[in-house]
């Protein structure tokens, strides 16, 4: 579920971030701050409105007096701490993530629907992959197009799972899950069965727009042609707090 | 004994080529064949995907006519589709498709081509380039490059990008053509013109220099096949299938492409990986046909444009029986004549009152499990086939090359070129010079015939009867 609200009685901190003195609630992430004041950090599963489950490590910073990297949207700010969000270590680390996703599946770009408008494209220009530097697995994974309106290809999933929280936490069908593990795992709608054949799924699309990449898009549509609105999750999320 | 000569540079042909020559027992030239040796499986990789995927996935193929794939294959989609796009539309692509001729038959002309016709076949290799054209007469040259810019901003004005536009999607284009854009496009075209109608003349007074080529260059006897429109006009984008004999009789005509299964068979040799075409009723090889600028004009009536139509009634002359121009080294003088035609067409349909109609596409799901799409790309008549399932993911592909269906003809080509250039047992030179000359006539796209991928390094191997290498040039 989304982070807790907020009580009343909640502390202020004050801390440093890149050097610059900032101050903010005791309840609010690294990560959260950051976005507040306009600090970069890049991240690929954490989404505004959703559950924050840190797992695609891409957020990660260095926090003075921490031995380990830590992931910025899973950890709370505290009175004191000094973070570092732009090292070369950071950045080393986060270009080989991004590549590690694009060695995993088969990201062909250039004839994507999402070419131009994906998550995933953003991140390697931010994080400056200009070539990735392990051997792509060129595994073959299933494309569904089973959906009337949607379809899924699982070539192009990075396993962010924001379709399975926002399905579950926003929707409220769970239509969307997870299987397997490591290179097999996949995301999945009701019990592996094919999307259309599917009896929970409202056909509402919220987790084609959360998609990142191109992995989940609408019918129709051409290479590039694929643009993401996903401006409803913060407010839908905010109002079915607030219900 | 066995000999290597190796040439330098690289040679002006896109795509691996290698060619042997067969010897009998005689000395003389038993076979001639030009192999490609690469393999890219387009047809293969492409089934499980989603049919929209098919045109951006398909423009791959090549980056010199990727918009020639974009439409055949868009055009197949909209078969899936069963749709009949809206009138503007097909005039955005008809201009798109134009441009790819005026910047494709420039690049062919200048770059690959003129280096041969202005320096010389026998000149130094190392300058029988652009850059030795630019030389040479630099004025020409870079009017060459001009014109071929025009071409490609055209396109890019149009689509977005030089190479690889994404701009046609199935049911049409994705956005309508804008004022300043059509403006923008217009006022190259003037230009553009005056390019064309210079080199044309330019080339015409050439003619008479290249008598020997002209009648060495691919001249036996085939047929031609292009589309038409149903008037039997000039057309590249749409139209119907017409075929006419080496003497000018129709044998095939106003063929809907739908139907190109009935007259097209596709054989395979074990020796190289580009298919033949030929024409189903004939047999293979008798069925030997080819396509590209040469076909189309021989087999319109007309162009339908002022300029291109004079320049076509000059084409005709060429022939002094009055018959179709059957030799292969005249594909240089038609690549001129399109680009008048094109520059010409280009100027109309973009001066149409309803080309900035807002209504620019038709919205279906796959409607029809099977989709035909034919055009005219630079180089000839491409087909694309496609099969989907009940999802819309694709489960067979066929793609009929330009350059393939010129294969039969290329081969022959280089028969013609060896009778005249081996004797006995050893490769005379200018061998090489003359068989790359007569393959660039066709300016062919080996990666797209093939589908394939690599540099161009060319081999010519000669073979005695026992198949033991006698003779071999190469370029790396």
């Amino acid at each position: 579920m989304p982070l807790p609200a907020p009580s009343a009685s909640v502390r202020v901190v004050t801390f440093k971030i890149d050097g610059q003195d900032l101050s903010a609630r005791e309840d609010e992430s690294i990560l959260e701050v950051c976005r507040e004041h306009k600090i970069p950090i890049p991240s690929l599963c954490w989404m505004e409105g959703l559950s924050v489950i840190g797992a695609c490590r891409l957020c990660v910073v260095e926090v003075a007096g921490v031995p380990r990297l830590l992931a910025a949207c899973t950890t709370r700010v505290a009175e004191g701490m000094e973070v570092s969000t732009d090292t070369e270590k950071l950045r080393r680390y986060r270009r080989t993530l991004v590549e590690m996703l694009f060695a995993e599946r088969n990201h062909v770009c250039s004839v994507c629907v999402s070419n131009g408008h994906c998550e995933l494209q953003w991140l390697a220009q931010t994080c400056g992959v200009d070539h990735v530097r392990m051997p792509y697995r060129n595994a073959g994974y299933a494309l569904d197009s089973s959906h009337e309106m949607f379809r899924v290809d699982h070539n192009r999933c990075v396993l962010c799972t924001r379709c399975v929280r926002v399905c579950d936490e926003i929707e409220g069908a769970h239509t969307w899950d997870v299987m397997g593990r490591g290179s097999d795992c996949k995301v999945i709608t009701d019990l592996a069965q094919p999307w259309g054949d599917s009896t929970t799924c409202t056909s509402c699309g919220k987790c084609v727009q959360v998609c990142p990449t191109g992995a989940l898009t609408k019918q129709g549509t051409s290479a590039g042609e694929m643009v993401k609105d996903q401006h409803f999750l913060p407010i839908l999320a905010r109002r079915r707090h607030i219900r | 004994m066995s000999r290597t000569i190796s040439i330098e540079p690289v040679t002006r042909i896109e795509g691996h080529a290698r060619i042997t020559l067969q010897l009998a027992d005689t000395g003389e030239v038993e076979d001639a064949r030009f192999h490609l040796t690469q393999f890219r499986g387009f047809e293969k990789f492409c089934e499980g995907r989603p049919y929209r995927e098919m045109p951006a996935l398909t423009a791959r193929t090549c980056g010199i006519c990727p918009v020639s794939h974009l439409l055949a294959s868009n055009k197949a989609c909209d078969d899936l589709l069963a749709v009949k796009i809206p009138p503007t539309a097909e005039k955005l692509r008809r201009i798109m498709n134009l441009a790819q001729m005026v910047q494709s038959h420039a690049l062919s002309f200048f770059h690959l081509s003129s280096p041969d016709l202005l320096l010389g076949w026998d000149s130094d290799p190392a300058k029988r380039n652009i850059f030795g054209v630019m030389e040479a007469d630099p004025d020409l040259a870079r009017k060459g490059i001009r014109l071929r810019q025009i071409g490609q901003t055209a396109i890019e004005i149009l689509g977005g990008k030089k190479i690889h536009p994404t701009w046609v999607v199935p049911g049409g284009v994705s956005e309508a053509l804008s004022a300043e854009k059509r403006d923008a496009i217009l006022k190259m075209i003037p230009e553009g013109l005056e390019i064309a109608k210079e080199t044309f003349a330019l080339y015409k007074s050439m003619v008479p220099k290249f008598k020997d080529e002209i009648s060495h260059f691919g001249t036996k006897p085939t047929m031609f096949f292009s589309l038409v429109t149903p008037k039997g006009n000039l057309e590249h984008y749409d139209g119907l299938i017409r075929i006419k004999d080496a003497q000018g009789r129709i044998v095939e005509d106003m063929v809907p492409p739908s139907d190109y299964q009935r007259i097209v068979g596709e054989a395979v040799e074990d020796f190289t990986y580009m298919k033949f075409p030929y024409y189903k009723p004939m047999g293979y090889p008798k069925g030997i046909y080819r396509v590209g600028p040469l076909a189309r004009l021989n087999n319109a009536d007309t162009c339908g444009t002022p300029f291109a139509d004079v320049a076509l009634a000059e084409f005709r002359t060429l022939q002094d029986d009055g018959g179709p121009v059957t030799s292969a080294f005249h594909y240089h003088y038609a690549r001129l004549v399109e680009i008048i035609y094109s520059l010409e067409m280009m100027q109309r349909l973009l001066k149409d009152p309803d080309i900035l109609d807002p209504r620019v596409r038709a919205r279906a799901r796959g409607n029809r499990d099977e989709g035909i799409g034919v055009s005219e790309a630079p180089r000839g008549t491409l087909m694309h086939h496609y099969k989907i399932d009940d999802d819309g993911l694709i489960t067979w592909v066929d793609l009929v090359i330009a350059t393939g269906h010129n294969n039969l003809a290329m081969n022959q080509g280089i028969r013609e070129v060896a009778d005249a250039y081996v004797d006995g047992n050893h490769l005379r030179e200018g061998m090489l010079n003359r068989v790359e000359a007569v393959i660039r006539c066709y300016d062919p796209c080996l990666s797209c015939a093939s589908h394939a991928f690599g540099q161009m390094p060319m081999v010519i191997e000669l073979r005695d009867a026992s198949g033991y290498i006698v003779d071999r040039l190469s370029r790396d």
